[in-house]
């Protein structure tokens, strides 16, 4: 018998009994359906980390020279953290020696920040922002765009003008109603003049980006984030990767000299980008994928259980059957066969059902969650089936070797 | 003149002792059976039964044959070692010139394929295939291509005038012609011998009728026809009446000697 007619067999087994396939199915579609749709979840955030977040907080072909690293996704020693600890600021004078030293086509920006709580006479009190003093070309190197307003200036910055940006949700919250522009803003009791709203920016990780405000470094606001203490960072963006690389080194030389390093001793200092960022996100993805894969496991194993009591019972149900296939000639192999393909398609096809369902649950996420990009792996799609297939086979082995094995006159006689 | 009436060569009680008592040598090709001293014991739970005590049947070429017996005389047996479905306890068969009795399952299973077409008293159709992939089945087992076998199965439908009805599941067939279905199937693969088990037992007598007059045909057209029966009247259509007693064969007769007896008997 060839393996095109004992899937048809198998398929018209299927069709006559429809509502017991079901229920036969299920465990293997529960299962593929979560193996598709973890995959494809995994690789959202996958894609969320790496494109949005990544890009987003550190900026494209953009470094941050930094202390020690902000974020961190791998485990911190107690050591390495007082050897951070242990390290000098990074200085206004830093950034000003960095700034010299960058090639052609770069963008610069001193950036310091704090949490802070902004107020106005319609509001006092409320959800702190973050607040930064930056230089001009912060705005670009972040691709900040106001809604309303404009940005400051590079001559604002210099004299140190007592203007700010704020973010949309701080906008609404401290001037609800009210058109902020042109309107004061206080911050630890200094008044800062509202000169730009910017887009709405979302949110990640649950941490609004659209709650913030942003003025001249040169201005008070530096008295707000202390950056007398040392600052946050130095943002450095080049136009592309080759630049960025090549800006990174100079930024490199300049520190070291500065900080008087012998060129044994390793950076007292670090270039966060978004790669840096997530080199530990990749060890978190694998283990998220290996922990989220138990849930696939426990139902293709249930469906692997199920597939086998069906088989078994239709090995029983069908044993006249059997007789009649191998008084007509059915050798060994070909019952086991039949038996094996018909638990194999059944597998499948309740494969098939569960990936149409993994995109469905994908699409659910994807609708739930806009900022994670869920999409469904196609190398999911087809390992799917392969595992859906594999299950029935094994499922099958016991039930189409006791069919394969049955004496013909006895299964002739059974009803 | 009838099919029946025609004078068919008919081989001597000597000629069957002769072509039985050579063991270990292949009969000429004209034999289609041949049996010398089968027997089939059964271990009942420790206590053996003697199912057949050796039983030496020699059947040719186109012979049309009844197998009758009481219950327990051990004629389903007989016709399961027929049928090749089992294999004798001791003792020869040769079927259709080759040694079956030592075969194992496979090769028993395509020996089933090839040389034997059986009719069951239940006739034993698929129920949820239709009439036409029931004939199909045994050329599927085959490894007969897709289209050769719907050919092969039409004609074989149509041998059993049932052309018409090939699309159609058991269930929408009458009796009569669920066992032409089966009758169809059992020559769809020429075989050598078609055994037929208690063929009318599920069909009343008119049906009876039409299936014995189809049985008749075959047999006219060349078909060596094996028949297990306990009805007389339906046994009173072969040629050739074997009457098993015990596990052994108790009385061998043409027709005719058969028909006299019962007469005989009854009068």
């Amino acid at each position: 018998m060839s393996l095109l007619d004992a899937i048809r067999l198998a398929l018209t087994q299927i069709r006559v009994q429809k509502l017991k396939s079901f229920f036969t199915l299920l465990g293997v579609t529960i299962g593929v359906m979560f193996l598709i749709a973890v995959v494809s979840i995994v690789n959202g955030m996958s894609k969320y980390m790496e494109e949005d977040f990544a890009a987003k907080f550190l900026g494209v072909n953009t470094f941050t020279l930094r202390r020690f690293p902000d974020f961190n996704m791998g485990d911190v020693t107690e050591a390495t953290w007082r050897e951070w600890q242990r390290r000098p600021q990074i200085t206004v004078e830093d950034a000003n020696a960095v700034r010299d030293a960058l090639p052609p086509q770069t963008r610069w920006a001193i950036q310091d920040m704090t949490w802070g709580s902004p107020s106005t006479q319609y509001r006092n009190g409320g959800p702190q922002s973050l607040v930064a003093a930056v230089s001009a070309d912060y705005f670009f190197i972040k691709n900040l765009d106001v809604e309303r307003g404009r940005v400051f200036t590079e001559q604002e910055e210099m004299v140190g003008a007592p203007v700010v940006v704020i973010g949309k949700e701080t906008a609404d919250t401290f001037f609800p109603n009210i058109d902020p522009l042109g309107r004061e803003l206080r911050l630890e009791g200094l008044p800062f003049r509202v000169i730009g709203v910017l887009q709405k920016q979302g949110s990640t990780f649950g941490l609004s980006l659209d709650r913030q405000v942003i003025g001249p470094f040169h201005s008070d606001l530096k008295r707000v984030t202390k950056s007398r203490r040392g600052l946050y960072g130095v943002l450095v963006q080049g136009t592309t990767n080759m630049i960025q690389q090549d800006a990174q080194e100079r930024a490199r030389e300049v520190m070291r000299r500065r900080h008087h390093l012998h060129p044994s001793e390793p950076d007292d200092f670090v270039f966060e980008t978004s790669e840096s960022a997530l080199s530990g996100w990749q060890s978190i993805k694998q283990a998220l994928t290996i922990g989220s894969l138990v849930l696939p496991a426990i139902g293709l194993v249930v469906g692997a259980i199920v597939i086998m009591n069906i088989m078994l019972v239709a090995v029983a149900d069908r044993t006249r059957e059997i007789g009649i296939r191998k008084a007509l000639g059915a050798k060994r192999r070909d019952i086991l066969a039949q038996f094996l393909v018909e638990s194999a398609t059944l597998s499948v096809v309740g494969a098939i059902f569960g990936i149409g369902l993994g995109f469905g649950l994908s699409a659910l996420v994807r609708f739930l969650f806009p900022s994670m990009p869920s999409s469904v792996a196609l190398w999911s799609v087809a390992v799917s089936v392969v595992v859906g297939g594999t299950v029935g086979i094994i499922a099958g082995v016991y039930p189409a070797s006791r069919a394969a094995r049955l004496d013909p006159i006895l299964a002739l006689r059974s009803d | 003149m009838s099919l029946i009436e025609q004078d068919i060569p008919m081989s001597t009680t000597a000629e069957r002792r002769v072509v039985t008592s050579a063991p270990g040598v292949a009969p000429s090709s004209d034999w289609v059976i041949v049996t010398r001293g089968i027997t089939r014991d059964y271990d009942m739970g420790g206590e053996i039964v003697h199912a057949l005590r050796g039983v030496e049947l020699a059947v040719r070429r186109n012979e049309y044959v009844a197998i009758m017996g009481p219950s327990g005389s051990g004629k389903s047996t007989l016709m399961n070692l027929i049928g090749c479905l089992d294999t004798p306890s001791a003792g020869e068969y040769w079927l259709n010139g080759v040694l079956v009795s030592r075969m194992a399952d496979d090769e028993l299973a395509r020996v089933r394929n090839r040389e034997i077409g059986f009719v069951f008293q239940t006739f034993n159709l698929l129920p949820r295939a239709t009439a036409l992939q029931n004939v199909e089945l045994p050329l599927v087992y085959a490894g007969v291509s897709s289209a050769e076998r719907k050919t092969r199965a039409k004609e074989a439908l149509a041998r059993v005038q049932l052309a018409d009805r090939m699309d159609h599941r058991p269930n929408e067939l009458s009796g009569g012609q669920r066992q032409r279905v089966a009758i169809a199937r059992a020559l769809v693969n020429r075989p050598a011998i078609l055994l037929a088990d208690e063929p009318t037992g599920n069909l009343d007598s008119t049906t009876s009728e039409e299936i014995m007059r189809v049985f008749e045909e075959l047999s006219a057209s060349g078909q060596t026809v094996i028949m297990v029966t306990h009805e007389q009247d339906i046994a009173a259509h072969a040629r050739r009446v074997v009457v098993l007693r015990d596990g052994r064969v108790s009385s061998d007769e043409t027709r005719e000697t058969f028909l006299a007896t019962l007469s005989a008997r009854s009068a």
